[in-house]
C-alpha cells in the first residue's frame, strides 16, 4: 500500500484546523430585507445552534403560518458536531495508518457528509416553507415560502439571501483541499 | 383756481408714487439657503435641538438645521397621547406636595457637562409656576426625576449646570416669606427672601437632592450660568427688582439705575455646609424618581432642607451694579468673561473674572446690599458694548471669540466681539427674539456653525390659524463673516432657552427596546402563560400580555360595576419600533403606549354594565385591526365568575 506524501500529510492537519472553526463560527447566514426592516434581518446557523434575529424571524412568520424555529427541534445540532468530531478523528487515524487509499476513503466520506447535510437543510427548508398552518391569516394561494437554499430570492415583502458564512468557507476549502490533495496523490502514484 | 389745481395734481403724483414705502420683512432671505438647511428623505440632521416648551410644560426635540419636530418629551404636563401621567406607573411624576399639578411652564434647559462641555447624558429642565427641576435621559429621552424646591416662587432663574454637573442651580423669580408664613404682602422688606437652590447630581445615578439654599434678600432673580475654566466654583445670577416692589413692579421695580449681578462662590458656600454654618428649616417638597429596574416611578416626600445666610457665611456672595433690570447674565466659553444684559439698558456691560476676584481682594466695596458687599462697577468691569440695539436679553458665543446677543425691543441678533467689544454685525428676527442659543454656545467648547433664535411674536410669518399663532424660531448661518438666515419654523408652546448638541454625542446611545429580562415590573407577564386575571375585594388586576397581533386575555368577565380594574400591560416584543397600544371605550383617563419590553398599567372604574371593547391603538402590524378583545361588565352584585382566555371560542351559541 502506498504512503501518504508530506502534503498530504499536512492537508490532514489543515482540515481539521478548518473544520474545527465550525465551533467558533457561524457557518450558514441567511439575510431577510423588508421595507419595514431597513437594517436587515439575519439568521446565523451554528453547526449547533440557530442564532441572530430568530426571535424576530419567529414573531413574523406566524402570519403566514410558518413553524417558529427552536433550537431544541434540530436533532442535527446534535449529530452535525457528532459526526464532524469523529471525522476529525479519523483524519488522525488516517494521518497515523499512513495510506493513500485511507486518505481517499476520508474524502469520500466528507463528500457525502457534504452532500447529505445539504439534502437535510433543503429537505427542512421546503418543510418550513410548506407545512404552513392552515389557519395562518395570511394566505395565498400556491405560495409557499421555501427559503433559498444557495443564492437570492424574493418571497411577499421579503427579500432572502443564503449563503455561508465564515466558517462554511472553511467548510467549503476542507472540501476542496481534500478533493485537490486526493488527485495529487493519485497522480504522484500513478506518475512513476 | 389754477393754483389749486396745480396743488391737489401735485399731492397725487406724490401719493401715487408710494416711493415712502416700509421695508418690508419678505426680502430678508438670500443666496441659497435652501440648500444650508436641506436635509434630504432619510438622512439625518446634524443636531439635536432640545427646545423648552414654555406653557405647554413639555420639552421638544428638534433637528438642525432641518427645524423638523422629532418628539415631545413629556416632563410637566399630562400627556394623553402615550399615557404618561395617566398610567400608574408615571403618576407619580406630577405629584407635589400640593399633591398632582397637571401641568406647568417650562423654560429653560441644560445638558449636562463634563469639564464644562456637553457629556450628552442628561438633560435638565425647569417648572417655573410649581417650583420643579426635571432630569430627562437622554438614552430613552424619558423624564426619570423631578424634584420639588421648597422656599421657592417662580423658578425662572432655572436650571443651570456647574461645569461638571456638580450642581443644578436654581433662583426665585419671586421672592416670598420662608415656609408657609401668613404676612401682610406690604411686610415684603422684613419677611420676603429669594434663595437659590444647589441641587447636588450623583455622578453615576443622576440623582438629585437639594444640598443647600442661599437665603438672599427680596427681589427677583433672573437668568444666570456658573462660572467655568477660570472662573470654576463661582456662580453669577442677574436679578432685578431690587427696589423691592410689590406692587405694578413694570413701574416701581424699574426705578433704580442699576441692579446687580449676584457672584456666589459656591465652593466656599459647600464648605460652610460642611462646616455646619447653614441652619435645618423645616419644608415639605416632593421627590419623585422613576425607577427602570421596576418602571414604575414613586414619589418621596422630603421634610427639610439646609439654608445658608450670607451673614452667617462672610466671603460667600457679592453684589456686582449692572445697569437697568437685567434679564441675562451669561459667561464667555473661557470663563474670564461675564456679561450682563440689562432689558431695559442702551448697553451691554462686560465683567471681567479676574477684576471681580482683584476687587474683592482689594476691597473695592460701594456699599452693601442687606449685609453683602457691592463691588464698585468701575471695579469688576471689562468694558462696555455701546449702542449694540434695544432691549438685550441674552447672550451666546461661538469659537472664535464672537458674543451674540438678542435684542427684545429692536427684534435683532448683535454679534460683536469679545476682545475690544466692537458690533461687528447684526439681523433682523421675526419678531421680538427672546432666547437665542448657539450649539454648545453656553460651555466650553461652541459649534460656531448655526445660531437659532426663539421668538415671542410671528404676527404675519406664517399662514394664519385664527387669534392664536404659533410661535416660531430661526436658524441663522453664523459659519462666515456675515450671519445669515436660513429658515424659520414654527414650535409647540412658547420657546425659551434651548440647548443643541450634535447628533453624535446621543444617536448611538438610543435605547431601541427594553429587555424583557430585566423588565422587574411588580406586574409583568413573562409571556402568554402568565397571563392571569385576579380579583381581591373590588379591586381587579389583569396581567395582559400584547404581541403582534392579539391582547392575551382578550375575553375577560367577571367584573363589576365599581370595580377598580388595572390593566398591566406587557408588551412581549423584543424588536425596534414595535410599540403597542392599549385603550378601552369610556375610559376617562388616557391611552397606554408600551414600549417594546415595557409593562403599563391603566387603571379603569367601570360605571355601566355592558360590553367595553379594548383594543391596540398604535397601527403595528398588518393585523393590528384584528387587535382587540371585550370586557364584560355585569351589574354590582351580580355573581358572574372571572373568566378569561385568548382564542378560546365557546362551544353554545347565542347565550345569554
Amino acid at each position: 500500500m502506498k504512503k501518504l506524501t508530506l502534503p498530504g500529510k499536512i492537508s490532514i492537519a489543515v482540515v481539521i484546523l478548518c473544520l474545527s472553526t465550525l465551533w467558533f463560527l457561524p457557518m450558514w447566514q441567511i439575510d431577510l430585507r423588508a421595507p419595514q426592516y431597513p437594517g436587515g434581518l439575519s439568521m446565523k446557523i451554528w453547526i449547533n445552534d440557530v442564532k441572530g434575529d430568530v426571535d424576530i424571524i419567529n414573531g413574523l412568520n406566524h402570519y403566514i403560518g410558518m413553524k417558529t424555529i427552536h433550537k431544541k427541534d434540530f436533532p442535527e445540532f446534535i449529530f452535525l458536531p457528532t459526526t464532524m468530531m469523529i471525522f476529525m478523528g479519523l483524519g488522525l487515524i488516517v494521518l497515523l495508518l499512513n495510506r493513500k487509499l485511507y486518505y481517499y476513503i476520508w474524502t469520500g466520506l466528507f463528500a457525502f457528509i457534504g452532500f447529505f447535510s445539504f439534502y437535510d437543510f433543503y429537505k427542512w427548508e421546503y418543510n418550513y416553507g410548506h407545512n404552513l398552518d392552515p389557519s395562518a391569516p395570511i394566505k395565498i394561494p400556491d405560495m409557499s415560502y421555501t427559503p433559498p437554499l444557495f443564492g437570492y430570492k424574493k418571497m411577499l415583502n421579503f427579500e432572502a439571501l443564503s449563503q455561508p458564512d465564515i466558517s462554511g468557507w472553511f467548510y467549503i476549502s476542507a472540501g476542496v483541499i481534500m478533493v485537490g490533495i486526493s488527485i495529487y496523490e493519485y497522480r504522484k502514484s500513478h506518475a512513476k | 383756481m389754477k393754483k389749486i389745481i396745480l396743488a391737489l395734481s401735485s399731492v397725487a403724483v406724490i401719493a401715487s408714487m408710494q416711493s415712502c414705502k416700509m421695508k418690508s420683512a419678505e426680502s430678508a432671505v438670500q443666496g441659497d439657503a435652501a440648500s444650508k438647511v436641506y436635509v434630504a428623505p432619510g438622512k439625518y440632521d446634524e443636531f439635536y435641538n432640545f427646545v423648552s416648551g414654555g406653557f405647554s410644560g413639555q420639552v421638544t426635540v428638534y433637528g438642525l438645521p432641518s427645524g423638523r419636530l422629532l418628539k415631545v418629551i413629556p416632563v410637566f404636563s399630562l400627556f394623553p397621547e402615550n399615557g404618561y401621567g395617566f398610567n400608574e406607573e408615571t403618576k407619580p411624576m406630577l405629584n407635589t406636595s400640593n399633591g398632582a399639578v397637571p401641568w406647568d411652564d417650562q423654560h429653560h434647559l441644560m445638558l449636562s457637562q463634563t469639564n464644562g462641555e456637553q457629556d450628552g447624558r442628561w438633560i435638565f429642565a425647569n417648572a417655573n409656576n410649581t417650583p420643579r427641576v426635571a432630569r430627562i435621559d437622554l438614552t430613552t429621552f424619558k423624564t426619570m426625576e423631578i424634584l420639588q424646591l421648597p422656599n421657592s416662587a417662580g423658578n425662572h432663574s432655572s436650571p443651570f449646570l456647574t461645569e461638571n454637573t456638580e450642581y443644578v442651580v436654581a433662583g426665585t423669580r419671586f421672592s416670598v416669606p420662608l415656609g408657609e408664613e401668613d404676612v401682610p404682602i406690604s411686610s415684603f422688606k422684613q419677611n420676603f427672601r429669594s434663595t437659590a437652590s444647589f441641587i447636588s447630581v450623583d455622578k453615576t445615578t443622576g440623582h438629585m437632592s437639594i444640598a443647600f439654599q442661599i437665603m438672599l434678600p427680596g427681589m427677583n432673580l433672573d437668568l444666570s450660568r456658573a462660572g467655568k475654566g477660570a472662573s470654576h466654583g463661582w456662580f453669577f445670577f442677574s436679578c432685578y427688582n431690587t427696589e423691592q416692589a410689590y406692587t405694578l413692579l413694570e413701574v416701581n421695580a424699574s426705578q433704580k439705575d442699576k441692579d446687580f449681578i449676584v457672584a456666589v462662590n459656591w465652593k466656599k458656600a459647600e464648605e460652610y455646609a460642611k462646616a455646619g454654618k447653614g441652619r435645618k428649616v423645616a419644608a415639605e417638597y416632593a421627590h419623585n424618581v422613576y425607577d427602570e429596574d421596576k418602571q414604575t416611578a414613586t414619589s418621596t416626600m422630603e421634610k427639610e432642607v439646609l439654608v445658608l445666610d450670607p451673614k452667617d457665611c462672610p466671603d460667600m456672595v457679592y453684589m456686582i451694579p449692572c445697569p437697568k433690570s437685567p434679564h441675562g447674565c451669561d459667561v464667555s466659553p473661557t470663563g474670564e468673561y461675564i456679561v450682563g444684559s440689562g432689558k431695559l439698558a442702551a448697553l451691554i456691560p462686560v465683567f471681567s473674572f479676574a477684576k471681580i476676584t482683584k476687587a474683592i481682594a482689594d476691597k473695592q466695596f460701594e456699599g452693601d446690599f442687606y449685609g453683602i458687599p457691592v463691588i464698585k462697577y468701575e471695579a469688576a468691569l471689562h468694558g462696555e458694548v455701546k449702542k449694540p440695539g434695544l432691549g438685550p436679553l441674552h447672550t451666546e458665543f461661538d469659537d472664535h471669540g464672537n458674543a451674540y446677543t438678542s435684542m427684545f425691543l429692536s427684534s435683532e441678533v448683535v454679534k460683536w466681539r469679545l476682545s475690544d467689544l466692537q458690533v461687528v454685525d447684526r439681523v433682523p428676527t421675526y419678531y421680538s427674539v427672546g432666547h437665542l442659543m448657539v450649539p454648545g454656545g453656553d460651555t466650553k467648547k461652541p459649534w460656531g456653525k448655526y445660531l437659532v433664535a426663539y421668538d415671542k411674536i410671528t404676527k404675519d410669518r406664517y399662514l394664519p390659524t385664527g387669534p392664536e399663532l404659533c410661535q416660531s424660531a430661526q436658524l441663522y448661518d453664523i459659519s462666515g463673516d456675515k450671519m445669515q438666515l436660513i429658515l424659520d419654523f414654527p414650535t409647540i408652546g412658547e420657546p425659551h432657552y434651548a440647548q443643541a448638541c450634535p447628533a453624535s454625542l446621543i444617536k448611538d446611545k438610543q435605547v431601541k427596546f427594553f429587555d424583557i429580562n430585566k423588565n422587574h415590573h411588580q406586574f409583568v407577564a413573562m409571556g402568554e402563560k402568565k397571563t392571569n386575571v385576579v380579583r381581591t375585594g373590588n379591586r381587579v388586576d389583569v396581567w395582559m400580555t400584547a404581541i403582534r397581533s392579539h391582547l392575551t386575555p382578550d375575553n375577560i368577565e367577571g367584573v363589576y360595576v365599581g370595580d377598580e380594574v388595572y390593566f398591566h400591560v406587557t408588551n412581549l416584543e423584543q424588536d425596534w419600533d414595535i410599540p403597542h397600544g392599549f385603550a378601552i371605550k369610556n375610559n376617562p383617563g388616557a391611552e397606554l403606549l408600551i414600549m417594546p419590553g415595557e409593562t403599563v398599567t391603566l387603571k379603569y372604574v367601570p360605571t355601566h354594565p355592558g360590553i367595553y371593547p379594548f383594543y391596540c391603538t398604535d397601527f403595528c402590524s398588518a393585523l393590528h385591526q384584528e387587535m382587540s378583545g371585550y370586557l364584560r361588565v355585569s351589574p354590582k352584585g351580580s355573581n358572574v365568575p372571572i373568566k378569561f382566555g385568548t382564542g378560546v371560542v365557546a362551544d353554545t351559541t347565542a347565550k345569554k
